[in-house]
């Protein structure tokens, strides 16, 4: 056996091949283009001109710029916490429900899934404009004169956010808290902890690898996740993942907007160590 | 003399439809060491948990010390316990685990550091605050369970079945030391196990129990001695029972005949005519060539089995019936296949089942 390791070191098992292939073909070569071209200058009308510089990333710390990255960070970290607000009341729920309950509402929460997600974000729209339910019906309750400015701010854009993001952190808590050893709990009940006692020093801690691959999960789309202030922010607000866009599409600043999708790359390997790191783990097994 | 330190009055207890306790009424004083004791299933760790407030019964009383605490959760009472699967915090280090009841309690920080190297030296575990659970062994972990629970010094110790995962030997050392934890701090230990050998071996007085309720409760001696049901003779050693008609009786003792023989048999209010069901320890029983004691049983020797010190011989009887006899001589005396009278002294019989 060990020789036969010794003479395949090196070796690629043929069986492997179109994993290579297909890795090497979809996300590698792109990724050495995305690098590639956000050390070029922009071309006259587009496409790059292959002269080397790093003024893309210089860019970047004009203040103009880095207000949309500081607007894309709060945005993050405020959807973050909501959802997982959100996210953790209902999951520890769902966990505790009896077994056969609990796969409906995992099924529940995935069924939105099979609808694409700008159709369902229109659906808050409807909700939400100006002569939408929400605001027909307050107002024939009498509750309210004018209707009530809900879309094309950022309120809107957190909420879509949420709306969009809050699967993901239930569904990584959940999985930690199902696993749960309630004996644990029991324990700590026993040892003289009331039930809000216990659920801070036992449950809460015990439940943190599926917290923090939550916050991973909701934290990392977040930022790149343009479509959202699209449709519910107006032109209102700019943040990264609709800037890159622009760059991209509007301003034909490849690579502009190459060195800004670095950015974003970082950003998210930031976050990725960051869970390893807290989640003492090596593997991404919360997350994927 | 002592106070009483638990009361269960009329305790029942059902999952869905099925009851799981039927009525248990037992009186604990302080000091004690009781062992429920009955095969898995038969409801003696809902008991646990009924004792310790993690279950609700759905009538019946506990009281603690005097105090009805039936309607208290489990961090009111003044009771802790040691879990099965020891149920120590994972995220915790040995140290965190042990002064968590104590932080509950608002102790000082030098009066717990105190209080947890006291009960890690009680356990025999020092210098191992810093450790994590996942680095002790079974046994490391066993103590630091017993450790968690000990410092906060309740009326009243519960251990669910605190042994079962430890090896032999590890749990005949177990048993010694637990027991003389006990001595030594003097808190009153109900303790759960299938295992008859730790019942015997570390009791003031054993609860057997099965299908619910108490089939008898008393000292081991007794238990082992003078059981008083079915079950309770033949759930500890090796018991032989055997069913038989009264025929004739005088003041204590009768003559009772079964298909295999006639025996004697001893006890109050015998009368002609009782069925009576008889347990008879396997150490009690003699065979020779001449009967005793009044007895006419016969058996024909089906196999020996050396044991390790003991000879454990099974007879069997005219109506097929085999008896367990075991015998401190090892040497078989009586070959296979040959006939022998049996018979035992009646005072070593137990009447469990007819009679009074």
């Amino acid at each position: 056996m060990r020789r036969r390791a010794e003479k395949n070191k090196g070796k690629v098992s043929p069986a492997l091949w179109p994993m290579y292939i297909t890795t090497i073909a979809f996300i590698v070569l792109p990724l050495l283009y995305i690098v590639g071209i956000s050390f070029l200058e922009k071309g006259d009308y587009f496409g790059v001109k292959n002269v080397v510089t790093i003024e893309n990333y210089h860019k970047i710390f004009d203040p103009m710029y880095l207000s949309v990255l500081w607007e894309s960070l709060k945005l993050a970290i405020i959807t973050t916490v909501l959802t997982f607000l959100i996210g953790y009341p209902f999951a520890y729920c769902t966990a505790k429900l009896p077994v056969k309950w609990r796969g409906m509402v995992r099924m529940l929460l995935m069924t939105p899934f099979w609808l694409n997600s700008l159709i369902r974000l229109n659906g808050w729209i409807i909700l939400m404009k100006a002569n939408g339910v929400i605001n027909t019906v307050l107002q024939s309750m009498g509750l309210i004169e004018e209707p009530l400015q809900l879309l094309y701010n950022d309120g809107a854009v957190i909420i879509g956010m949420v709306y969009a993001l809050a699967p993901f952190m239930i569904l990584a808590i959940y999985n930690s808290v199902e696993k749960l050893d309630w004996s644990l709990v029991e324990a700590a009940r026993d040892l003289g902890a009331g039930p809000v006692k216990a659920f801070f020093t036992v449950t809460l801690p015990l439940s943190l690898p599926g917290i923090i691959a939550g916050c991973v999960l909701v934290f990392v789309p977040c930022i790149g996740l343009f479509y959202v202030s699209d449709l519910f922010g107006g032109s209102k607000t700019m943040l990264l993942g609709s800037l890159i866009r622009n760059e991209m599409l509007q301003a034909r600043n490849w690579p502009f907007g190459a060195a800004l999708s670095m950015l974003m790359l970082i950003a998210t390997i930031g976050a990725l160590q960051l869970y390893k790191k807290i989640a003492k783990t090596d593997s991404l097994q919360g997350i994927m | 003399m002592s106070e009483t330190i638990l009361s269960l009055r009329n305790i029942t207890k059902s999952f869905g439809d099925n009851k799981v306790i039927k009525g248990i009424d037992m009186d604990i004083d302080a000091g004690e060491f009781i062992t429920i004791l009955g095969p898995s299933g038969c409801g003696k760790t809902t008991m646990l948990r009924i004792i310790a407030g993690l279950e609700n019964p759905d009538s019946g009383s506990v009281s603690i010390s005097g105090q009805d605490v039936t309607a208290l959760p489990p961090e009111k009472r003044n009771v802790n316990t040691v879990f099965q699967n020891y149920a120590l915090f994972p995220h915790m280090n040995v140290y965190k685990n042990i002064a968590y009841g104590l932080k509950l309690r608002g102790l000082k920080k030098d009066e717990i550091d105190k209080k947890v190297k006291e009960a890690l030296e009680l356990v025999q575990l020092p210098g191992y605050e810093k450790r994590m659970p996942d680095q002790l062994s079974g046994g490391q972990r066993q103590r630091v369970a017993i450790a968690r629970a000990i410092v906060n010094d309740p009326a009243l110790l519960l251990l669910d079945e605190p042994l079962g995962a430890l090896d032999l030997k590890l749990r005949r050392q177990m048993q010694v030391e637990l027991k003389n934890l006990q001595n030594r701090l003097g808190i009153t230990f109900i303790y759960i196990t299938h295992d008859q050998e730790e019942a015997l071996n570390m009791s003031s007085r054993i609860a057997v129990m099965n299908g619910g309720v108490f089939e008898q409760v008393g000292s081991p001696d007794d238990i082992y001695e003078r059981p008083k049901t079915r079950f309770a003779a033949s759930f500890i050693g090796d018991a032989n029972i055997i069913d038989a008609k009264i025929v004739s009786a005088d003041k204590e003792c009768a003559i009772a005949s079964f298909a295999g023989g006639s025996i004697r048999v001893c006890g109050s209010s015998l009368k002609a005519g009782d069925s009576v069901a008889l347990s008879v320890r396997a150490e009690r029983i003699s065979y020779s060539d001449k009967s005793e004691n009044g007895f006419d049983l016969e058996g024909v020797i089906e196999r020996h089995s050396y044991i390790g010190g003991v000879l454990k011989t099974a007879i069997k009887l005219k109506n097929d019936q085999e008896l367990t006899i075991t015998g401190s001589n090892p040497t078989a005396s009586y070959p296979v296949g040959s006939a022998v009278k049996v018979y035992w002294d009646p005072q070593f019989a137990a009447i469990v089942e007819g009679g009074a």
